[in-house]
């Protein structure tokens, strides 16, 4: 592909960059994300991702813009209060950048439809807050041998890790959904709002290193922080023989939601 | 003796401490929100309370956490 003389300007502090310079340019620019949830994750990734101009963003979300999300999901603004969030985010991403074509899914990603939409894009970008959702991600995209960012926060503290085929899965680590009403969603403990920045923003970095293939992935190891003493920790994570899904002896073979919703929203 | 747990230095009784206990000594409220993993590798959450913990072990806790939608 041929730059225009705009597009290098526009990407200059990319192009110079020695791990990225023009071919890595062009590989965002050719690159397919879904980004999963245009919530507290989900909003700062897509906007880095549109403003870095990965070409091809796809966003899915079902749910429409409250007022309780303004504190943290900053690609959505006021006026968007009961607009359906894929559009905002889309609004918002083509006035960044118009290199950027925005796919939008005002649906909830499903085990009918996980395969077909997933099979468009190069690396899933998970910004779910439920967990049935998070593990139908992490089986789908091992069974089909996709790549993704996993991405969690709660209060004060955030995780992320990068599967890519071959290595630790997310039910490596967790085997199951937790049962239901265990865990606090943020509603529930609530999130300081600047926590869901750093954690989406690093699920972006990892999905621009993915596309460029420049530098160590997070995968078989998670990344922990805790903003309070704002500590971060990189713990190695094996593959576990035992994973239902990736296992030696694998019981999961097909996709299921496994219902246990996080809490009763 | 002493023990790692998160990559920071804990001391416990010597005798008969299992991942359950540790748990319980770190105020974790319940094991189904915690993965452990005990020297680099899983332990499943039915034998807990059978593994007994030894000088230099090192421990990790992950907790399940969800994302910021709701
Ligand atoms: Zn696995």
């Amino acid at each position: 592909m041929n730059f225009t003389d705009i597009q290098i300007e526009r990407y200059s502090r990319h192009i110079i960059l020695k791990d990225v310079g023009v071919e890595g340019q062009i590989k965002l620019l050719e690159g397919k994300v879904l980004v999963v949830g245009a919530g507290g994750l989900g909003s700062p990734a897509a906007l880095y991702l549109a403003a870095a101009g990965v070409g091809t963003i796809g966003i899915i979300d079902n749910d429409v813009v409250d007022i309780t999300n303004l504190q943290r999901q900053i690609i959505h603004t006021t006026p968007d209060i009961n607009r359906p969030k894929v559009i905002s985010a889309k609004e918002k991403i083509e006035k960044i950048n118009p290199d950027v074509k925005v796919k939008t899914y005002h649906e909830l990603l499903t085990t009918d439809n996980i395969n077909d939409i997933f099979s468009e894009y190069d690396f899933i970008l998970d910004g779910t807050d439920n967990f049935p959702t998070k593990f139908l991600i992490n089986d789908a995209c091992v069974l089909s041998g996709k790549s993704f960012s996993h991405g969690g926060i709660i209060k004060f503290d955030g995780q992320t890790m990068t599967y890519t085929p071959g290595n630790t899965c997310y039910r490596c680590v967790f085997n199951s959904p937790p049962p239901k009403g265990l865990v606090p969603s943020c509603s529930q403990a609530g999130v300081l709002g600047s926590v869901a920045g750093i954690l989406g923003t690093i699920q972006a970095t990892e999905a621009l290193k993915y596309l460029t293939g420049i530098g160590e992935l997070l995968t078989n190891r998670f990344l922990i922080f805790n903003a309070l003493s704002m500590s971060f920790r990189s713990v190695h994570f094996n593959r576990n023989e035992n994973c239902p899904v990736c296992g030696i002896n694998p019981t999961i073979t097909e996709l299921k939601l496994e219902e246990m919703p996080v809490c009763d929203l | 003796m002493k023990i790692k747990v998160n990559g920071k230095d804990q001391s416990i009784q010597k005798n008969a401490v299992s991942i359950s206990d540790l748990l319980k000594l770190n105020k974790v409220e319940s094991i189904e929100m915690v993965s452990v993993q005990l020297n680099g590798n899983f332990i499943d959450k039915k034998i807990f309370d059978k593994i007994s913990l030894k000088e230099n072990d090192e421990l990790d806790f992950l907790y399940f956490m969800g994302g910021g939608e709701k």
